[in-house]
């Protein structure tokens, strides 16, 4: 269904990129507070992102748990964290261009992304559904990333059709007794905390049955199994619940209501999930490589088809900024993001796919080498052709993931049409 | 920059809507194309009475000195009727040209004039050999004594024959392809020396080919500086590429409504076609189509006032693009959707995706664009 993991792009501009000469044409027309408030984010990333973590989030090497950890304490101190919290809850209250600006800089200043799943997906439901206790005990917890969350929504036999999951919830006295296998959790292998959708009722609609309820992972009875994928990585897991002991204290607002939060949550920051700020720096990175490969004699850059296979990419990203502040300036207005934002995931996936489909053609034959170890952290050795080629292909392979997570792009527009078409 | 629509800009949107709703149906329109000229002049006073020809006139000269969001936002509800009144020709590039380069006189003379919809004027420029390069330019201008004589041939230009007067680009000196040598003229449509061969256009507007036989202009005539004029053209046709792209958005948003329609109510094996999956997503792609090109365009139309010629061109390119691509997706899939209907003069669906074809192929289509978007990395 569409309420599957929604992985976050790990994915920025390499340094290298700072001897291009970074044009502000078609860059966004900002007012001189804009300008200052841009100048104070790109000076933050350039004093808190160390050479090693810009490399990597740069080039697409594995970023660990500490990288990203340390990121987002720094965020946390500077009171950063959350700029689409309320400010009540300790947001930052910026318009929306200033998030958009702010997600620019991060990542073309080479930041981790912000892993999503505490601050961006359970926050919100907590906030909206939970309780007082839940507010006040894992609120703050997740603004100093003092815990690691996964999703614990796909199952084997439930993907697109998420609403027939069947891992089930008993209740037994002051706690459930879980049982099932949930699947695709992304980095459960660095999380202690789980936000999971069980089943407590087979009566009525099965949507109906549905509880949404808050996982210890570090408990007898919870078993995380990598799945290795087609780029080498091991990046998604199985997370088998064998008789799991979660207090009630531990669901998040009503039995049998989880479904209602899970749709609540997808209705929610739905502009980051297109991550225009990556694309753009994954553009830079692109010119800044067919600058650097020859072809003919002369650069890559210089050859016009490719030249404007790059301006189409480039020109749907922009058509997709666009539409991006739109639905921020609407939001900010009250309106909700309305399902149209479901075009924001598509086109913003078609775009990162389309830009990886390029960088692994501007590579040529160095696309061939297959050193998964060098992408980790401690490895030395000498790369085997230009440094930027090594993790171009795997990512290429990769990010075939975008159009199939957060709900596949053909429920995206099963969505479409149903809720702003009326068929 | 604003990505929502002030209160002025959606009363206005709303009040063109209105008129294109009550009084610019299909049936309308098609007695409206029938008509010598092929515009309907009540019409055009009606939108002279409406402030709507003021609009993007600065207030000096007896306009609203709008900016090119708000007559974006007008051209977008001009879009969704199919509106064929000479809008873009009169308003958007002839009195955009005389705001640009014309001298305090001439804009005195004329702008007012315009806006209360007593002038009208008509660009003069594409050539038979020009293609999109706004500075191919063979029409000659020589200079004898106080007059220029003009000789050359302009296409497809819209609306000449309704026309008072030209706007008219010229080779003063230089070489055909040359930026610099090109002037502009303002010239009186009954001067001598002028022939006009006159036809409808695919997409239901007017439009000539012009010769100019040593037509004798007065050089107090001349619009600008000599020689200098390739900035201004290249300007104002940008504005006017967006402001296109503006009413592409409106025609493509109701391209997309026809057809969203038509397939839930056409029944095939006992169902509604629409009930089909298939072309369900289908109708979301045209539908997205429209979205990230309205938007795009909007941007486009924010951007253009305060930017540099190369972010300038950069933008209008990128919204011209994503237009081109966008309408002919709408366009196509609509007659498609539309199936065997789709194909008959009766049905709106194929006048709207011939306007978003024309549309495209005007001031640069979308591989021309694309480069010029390239050039600029």
């Amino acid at each position: 269904m569409w309420l599957q993991c929604v992985l976050v792009a790990v994915w920025g501009s390499p340094d290298y990129l700072r001897l291009f000469k970074e044009s502000e044409v078609m860059d966004l027309i900002l007012t001189p507070e804009e300008e200052k408030f841009r100048d104070e984010v790109r000076a933050f990333v350039a004093e808190n992102i160390t050479e090693d973590i810009r490399k990597k989030t740069m080039t697409g090497f594995r970023l660990d748990k500490v990288d990203h950890e340390s990121w987002q304490k720094k965020l946390y101190e500077k009171g950063w964290m959350a700029p689409g919290w309320p400010v009540e809850y300790g947001g930052t209250g910026w318009s929306p261009m200033q998030k958009h600006i702010f997600e620019e800089e991060c990542a073309a200043g080479g930041a981790p992304p912000v892993i999503a799943f505490g601050v961006t997906m359970v926050a919100p439901v907590i906030m909206a559904f939970g309780s007082d206790e839940q507010k006040e005990y894992y609120l703050p917890r997740i603004l100093k990333s003092e815990d690691w969350w996964c999703q614990g929504y796909s199952e084997p036999g439930s993907g697109s059709d998420l609403a027939s999951l069947r891992t089930k919830a008993v209740l037994n006295g002051d706690h459930y007794i879980v049982n099932g296998q949930k699947t695709w959790t992304s980095l459960a292998q660095h999380a202690n905390l789980m936000f999971c959708l069980v089943r407590t009722s087979d009566e009525g609609k099965r949507q109906e049955g549905i509880s949404f309820l808050l996982v210890d992972m570090n408990q007898p009875g919870v078993t995380v199994q990598p799945i290795k994928t087609i780029d080498g990585s091991t990046e998604v897991n199985n997370v088998f619940l064998e008789d799991v002991k979660v207090p009630v204290d531990n669901r998040v607002g009503e039995e049998n209501k989880g479904w209602t939060y899970a749709k609540y949550l997808l209705g929610h920051e739905r502009t980051s999930i297109a991550a225009v700020g990556r694309s753009k720096a994954q553009i830079k990175r692109l010119k800044t490589i067919a600058s650097a490969e020859e072809h003919n004699g002369t650069a890559l850059i210089n050859d016009q088809a490719f030249r404007e296979k790059i301006a189409d990419i480039e020109i749907d990203l922009l058509a997709l900024e666009s539409l991006v502040l739109r639905v921020l300036s609407d939001e900010s207005a009250g309106k909700g993001p309305g399902p149209e934002a479901s075009f924001l995931k598509i086109k913003g996936t078609e775009v990162q796919q389309g830009i990886t489909e390029l960088l692994i053609e501007a590579i040529g034959n160095y696309a061939h080498p297959f050193i998964p170890e060098s992408m980790d952290k401690g490895w030395n050795e000498e790369p085997i052709g230009p440094e930027y080629a090594s993790s171009i292909a795997p990512h290429y392979f990769n990010w075939r993931k975008a159009s199939i997570y957060g709900g596949s792009n053909e429920i995206q527009k099963n969505i479409i049409a149903k809720a702003v078409l009326g068929f | 920059m604003s990505f929502t629509f002030t209160e002025d800009q959606k009363l206005l949107s709303e009040s063109a809507d209105r008129f294109v709703l009550d009084d610019y149906n299909f049936e309308t329109r098609r007695k409206i194309i029938g008509q010598d000229g092929g515009f309907d002049r009540d019409n055009w006073e009606k939108f002279a009475e409406l402030g709507w020809l003021a609009l993007p006139i600065a207030e000096e000269y007896g306009g609203l000195g709008g900016s090119t969001v708000d007559t974006a936002v007008l051209l977008e509800s001009f879009g969704r009727g199919l509106v064929v009144e000479p809008y873009q020709s009169c308003i958007v590039l002839s009195a955009g040209l005389l705001q640009v380069a014309g001298n305090e006189e001439q804009k005195r003379q004329h702008l007012p004039s315009i806006a209360e919809g007593k002038t009208l004027l008509s660009f003069a420029h594409i050539e038979p050999t020009s293609r999109f390069n706004l500075c191919h330019i063979r029409t000659t201008a020589t200079k004898q004594g106080d007059c220029f004589v003009v000789d050359g041939e302009k296409a497809i230009v819209h609306n000449a024959e309704t026309a008072d007067y030209f706007i008219l680009s010229t080779r003063t000196e230089g070489d055909i392809n040359d930026e610099n040598g090109i002037t502009l003229f303002l010239v009186p449509s009954n001067s001598s020396g002028i022939e006009m061969r006159s036809y409808p256009t695919i997409d239901g507007l007017r439009a000539s080919e012009i010769s100019f036989n040593s037509v004798k202009v007065d050089k107090q005539n001349v619009l600008g500086e000599l020689n200098k004029a390739a900035e201004s053209i290249q300007q104002v046709v940008d504005r006017a590429c967006v402001l296109l792209c503006a009413e592409a958005a409106g025609a493509m948003d109701t391209a997309v409504k026809l057809t969203v329609d038509y397939i839930k109510n056409r029944e095939q094996f006992g169902q509604a076609i629409g009930s089909f999956q298939v072309l369900q997503h289908r109708a979301v792609e045209m539908l997205g189509a429209k979205d990230f090109s309205r938007a795009l365009t909007y941007r486009a139309a924010g951007a253009i006032d305060q930017s540099n010629a190369s972010e300038r061109m950069r933008a209008v390119s990128a919204a011209k693009v994503e237009m081109g691509r966008s309408g002919k997706l709408i366009g196509q899939e609509g007659i498609q959707l539309h199936g065997g209907m789709g194909m008959t003069d009766d049905m709106p669906i194929g006048h709207f995706f011939k306007r978003l074809t024309m549309i495209d192929a005007i001031f640069g289509n979308v591989d021309f664009h694309r480069k010029r978007f390239a050039q600029i990395i």
